[in-house]
This record gives structure tokens, sequence and C-alpha cells, in this order.
């Protein structure tokens, strides 16, 4: 995992809510064994018609839009599946931040053990980037702030130890097999055997 | 007095290996990992790169399920796996639990479902466990009074590597039935009405306990269809305390304790509840008897209304986006909208007792001209045992298919694909845009509701046609 310390990057928005991990990647793009490669399933039926052309609505085919690595979207962004193809496909598609009011518990976990950094920002900060798709932000991934273009500085809320990992590039096997000394006392302890 | 414990942080309490602190998330020990092939060649690959062994394959059990495909054939070598993708998978599940030396149950196993079916019919899901898949639907598990939840592929290499998973304690959530579900209503239409009221992000951080009269009620089963869809509401996990109930379905299952130790194990998980001053983050109540059959009108499980009720209005962006998706008119019922396809199947109603409320609906009746009826049992025991109760002739004089078992058209990874425009009314847990097939509009509702749907070609109220 690369780490991320700070982003700076204009915004691409996506103004509907509930957006769900099957719009994210369509189930028969995971057929894949590796996590390589998905960024061209991302959003794959609402960015293409069924003969393949780029649908010109779609915020991410807008030609402004392009390069842009901060993704706004809409409240619980993330929802349904477990499938870590999610933050696969956006990450390789070149999003390395998601801005919503919240995102579901387990896309939110599988971001944040893939270098994409969720960002939780109340309502008034929410409604305002999404009026202003395109506008340049910059994260400050160590202390968590997202910096707005007109000089306010948001505060975003994260798990501590997702942070370290994140800005350390550190992915946490290597810290859960350091604890395997606990593991094997808890294995022989426990009053029962699974 | 000391504050009471819910059934939920006992179960926690119980697996905490490290405790966690204001830096680091607590080390959870994990005792039973379902995996299958869509979500785990990239963790064993890992794995290897990596060098390392499975710490605890005893604790580990393998099927495959969402990519196999369900045509009928007389024999498993006869199987064909639709695409080279899926082919590929199935071949590494294959050999990963080779190396690795799990069990699979794989193609011809008579043991092979899908994998939140066959966890609870062997048995190997049980009260006070916690138990992981990379899949969201493990919440399924918690019927048993488990800490059951859906994990992502890097935490499904950390648990094939430590048995373990790094993870922040969530907030409890009581959802209370009160009274008693009404002739014709369902495990079903309790859940979607539970999505319904508190929204698709309205449970999340939280493990919902289901509680009162009406969910002690339910058979295992129901509770599992129950459980199943709490990550639709958002949840990280739901449970239901232990009974005698639960007790009776575990009796005799392959992986339960025996002789003395199964006494021993009944006496713990009867033990197994909330305490009565146990406090909640939040509750909600709903009354039982005052419940209907509900289908779904929109592109997410929230989105849900009693089948007789006009499909109500708003003006946010999002909601006419999905109406318009769905073709759905505001102000109108749902049985005024044709049906195309009826599936009866998936995690979430593709047990015995499912099949049996739809075959209940079916017998002596035809499905309507036109629409197609696919009927894909969770589990191969699930198959079996409806066929010996002849629901399978019931099924085919009727003119619905019958096929193998597998996840099917719940998510259209195998082939079995709802087309583009045609509505779907599916006893399956999501009704995202495109989830059943590009194009497909899902009509979320329970067997018996989906069986009468076929029945009337449209979507209909199974109450009147019992």
């Amino acid at each position: 995992m690369d780490a991320l310390t700070t982003l700076h990057s204009r915004t691409v928005v996506l103004p509907t809510r509930d957006i769900d991990t099957d719009q994210i990647i369509p189930a028969r793009f995971l057929t894949t064994t590796t996590r390589e490669g998905l960024g061209e399933a991302l959003f794959h039926d609402l960015r293409y018609d069924r003969d393949g052309t780029e649908r010109v609505a779609f915020p991410l085919n807008d030609p402004a839009s392009r390069g842009a690595e901060i993704l706004v979207a809409g409240n619980n962004f993330g929802c349904g599946s477990s499938r870590e193809h999610a933050p696969w496909a956006l990450l390789d598609y070149g999003i390395r931040a998601v801005v919503s009011t919240e995102f579901a518990d387990i896309f939110r976990n599988n971001s944040l053990k893939n270098g994409l950094l969720p960002i939780i920002v109340d309502v008034d900060t929410h409604q305002w980037l999404m009026r202003h798709p395109g506008v340049e932000l910059h994260v400050d991934v160590e202390a968590s702030e997202l910096h707005l273009p007109d000089g306010r500085i948001v505060e975003y809320p994260i798990d501590a130890f997702a942070r370290y990992c994140l800005t350390q590039g550190i992915d946490q096997l290597g810290y859960l097999q350091q604890q395997s000394d606990a593991i094997s006392q808890f294995e022989e302890a426990r009053p029962w055997k699974p | 007095m000391a504050e009471g414990r819910t059934l939920f942080e006992k179960v926690w309490a119980d697996h905490v290996v490290v405790p966690e602190t204001a830096d680091t998330p607590a080390v959870l020990y994990i005792d039973l990992h379902l995996i299958h092939e869509v979500t785990t060649p990239q963790a064993f690959a890992q794995l290897r790169e990596r060098g390392l062994p499975v710490r605890r394959p005893d604790l580990t059990l393998a099927t495959m399920d969402h990519s196999t495909p369900t045509t009928p054939v007389a024999s498993f070598s006869d199987l064909a796996v639709v695409g080279e993708g899926a082919a590929n998978q199935i071949r590494q599940m294959e050999k990963n639990c080779q190396d690795f030396g799990i069990d699979l149950y794989g193609f011809g196993s008579e043991h092979r479902g899908i994998v939140h079916v066959i966890g609870p019919e062997l048995g190997a899901s049980q009260p006070g466990k916690t138990i992981v898949c990379g899949d969201s639907h493990t919440s399924t598990h918690g019927a048993f009074g488990a800490l059951a939840f859906g994990i992502g592929t890097t935490e499904v290499a950390h648990v094939l590597a430590t048995q373990c998973l790094l993870q922040r304690k969530p907030k409890s959530l009581a959802v209370t039935v009160t009274g008693r579900l009404p002739a014709g209503v369902t495990a079903k239409d309790i859940i979607l009405t539970i999505i319904g009221e508190i929204g698709v992000g309205g449970g999340t951080g939280h493990v919902i306990e289901y509680r009162g009269e009406a969910i002690r009620a339910l058979d295992m089963e129901a509770r599992m269809t129950i459980c199943n869809m709490s990550i639709e509401a958002g949840a990280r996990a739901g449970l239901i305390g232990p009974d005698e109930t639960t007790i009776e379905y575990l009796a005799g299952r392959p992986r339960v304790p025996e002789g003395d130790a199964w006494d021993v194990a009944v006496g713990r998980w009867l033990g197994l509840s909330s305490d009565t001053n146990a406090v909640f983050d939040r509750s909600v109540s709903i009354d039982a008897a005052a419940l209907q059959p509900m289908v779904t009108f929109g592109t997410n499980p929230g989105m849900v209304v009693g089948v007789n009720d006009p499909v109500p209005d708003a003006s946010d962006a999002s909601f006419r986006k999905a109406l318009e998706y769905m073709k759905v008119t505001p102000g109108k019922p749902m049985t005024e909208n044709p049906v195309d396809v009826v599936f009866v199947g998936s995690c979430t109603n593709g047990r015995l007792s499912d099949l049996q409320q739809a075959a209940a609906i079916l017998e002596g009746r035809k499905v309507a001209e036109g629409v197609r009826m696919l009927v894909v049992p969770g589990s191969q025991q699930v198959k079996r045992q409806a066929e010996e109760l002849g629901l399978d002739r019931v099924f085919a004089a009727a003119g619905a298919e019958w096929r193998e078992s597998g996840c099917s058209m719940c998510l259209g990874m195998n082939g079995d694909t709802v087309a583009s425009g045609q509505l779907s009314v599916s006893t399956s847990n999501r009704n995202f845009e495109g989830r059943q097939g590009i194009g497909a509009r899902t009509v979320l509702a329970s067997p018996a509701t989906a069986a009468a749907s076929a029945v009337m070609g449209r979507v209909a109220d199974p109450r009147d046609l019992t």
C-alpha cells in the first residue's frame, strides 16, 4: 500500500445518495482473481451505454473531471456487498479519496486497508461541495483536515490506527502477525473450543 | 447493581484477544471462517507472496456458490460453467483449498450450496461464535446468537493467516417486534418493514439484536431471513438470542458437539442472552399485528411499501431517479405492474420452508403466460429435501424451472440474469440498479408474494390466492 500523507486535487461530484457497490462495480466483473485492472469496470453501467459508448451526462465522463482524485458523493456511499473490488476499482481509476456524509461500514474498512481515504463531512460542507463541482481541495491526512478553496478547514473523523497505517503505507497484516503469541495464549486459555 | 450487558457485548468480550485502545483496535478471535470462490483468490495470493500458512484450516469452511451454474444436469461433471473467468475462479478455489488443507464442499459434494445456507445446515453456525465471511450476508448466522459479519478480501487474508481481525467495537441497536404476525405475512415482510423504517443507512455502525414475541415465534429459517438482511439496513450484524428453537434446529447436525459435550454446549448456549438491565445505544419497536406483505418499489431495500398501498412520492433527485429506473408510478400500487421474471431462491429465501411457501401457492395453479419462473434451492441438501416432498413436481407442473443450488439470479454472476427492462419479483435481498442484470428492474418480496405474482402475471398479494 502506498503511503498517503497529503492530497491535492479538484473534485468530481456524483450527487446521488446510497450509491451501492453493484453500481460501483457490477457483479459480472468479479470473476477476476487479481486486484489489478478494475478501473475500466468502475461505475461501468453508469459510465457506458450498452454499445460501449460513454454517457456524456455521467460526471466522470466530463472532460473537466478527468484526472480528479477526489470523488464527492451522496450520503451512505458504498452500501451493499462486501466486495473489495469496489475500492480496488476506484483506486485503479485514479480516485484516492471519497467525500460523503456517511459511508457503509464494510466499504469504509475495505477502503482504509487499500489506501483509499473516506472523508466524512458535515451536511453544510457536503452541500457546498455538491454545489461546487470541480473545486480544488487539499487534504492533510496527518492532521485529518480538509482544506476548502475559501480557506475553511474542516476536520474529519478517522480511526487513529487506520490513519497511522495510511500515512505510513503500512498494511495491517504485519501488525496482526506480531500478536501471534497473544493469539496462541488465547486459544489455549479459552474455556470452550470452537 | 452493575449495568447489564447485551448479547452482542458478551459474545464480543468472549473473543477479545487484545483489548482496543485509543490508538489501536481490538484483536478479535474468529471461531468460524466461511470462504467462497469470489472474494478469496487475492487473499490466498497474499498468503503465497508472504509464504504464510492458514493458521486454522479446521475453523475454515469452503464452498463454491456465486459463479457456479444452476442448470439442471444428470451429474455434477456435466455442469457447464459460464465464462472463462468463472471457470478460472472455480479451479483456483479447488487448488487453494487443496494447497492450504481446507475442507471444500465443491462441485461433487452433496453438502455444496450457498455458504449461508450450508453453515447452518452442517451445524457449524452455533450460538456464541464469531463468524465471518467475505460476503455481506454473513449476518445470516446471527440467527443462532452468533456475532456474524461480512468482511473484505484483505480481512479474509487476515483471518486465514492469524484467525483474528482488527476491529473497533460497534454500537448496539435493539429492534423489538411485538405482537403476532397476521396470516399470510412472513419473516421477509418483517425485515423489509424494518429496513423501510430505519432506512438503508439506519443501522450503520451498529449490531442489531432482534427481540420480542414475534421474533421468538419464528422458526430458525425465518430468523435467518431476518438476520440475513441486517446489512441492507447498513448494520454490521444482526442477531437473535438462542432458545429452545435454536437448540432443536442444531440437534443431530454433523458439526455440533456430541455426547456430554453437547449437553455442556446447550447449557452454555441457553445462558446467552442480553441481561434484562442491558442498555442499547438505540431502540426501535414494531408491531407485528399491523404488518402486511411488503414489496420494494425503488432501487434499494429501504424503498418498500405494502403490496396494495400506493407507491409514495418525494421530490429529491435520488428518489425520482429510482422511480424512473423502475418505471413505476407514484400514487399507484405495485400490483399494477406486470411481471416478466420470478426468482425464488438466495441466502435470504432459498431454504426448504421458503420453497414450501412458494409451492403452497403454486399447487394446482400455473405460472402466467409469458412469465419465466426460476426456483433455485439454497443448497443441494435443500434440493434433495424438496424433491423428497415432491416440491420439484409442483414447480414443474406449474411451469417453473427447477435448478441446482447456488446464488444464481440474486446477483447474476453465473449467467442466470434478468434481461434489460424486464421486471423481476425476487425473493433475494437487493434491488439495486442492474443487480440481476444490466437494466433489470427488481422487486423484492417474500416467496409467497413471488409465487402469487408468477401466477397472476403481475405483482400480487399472496393472501388473494390462499
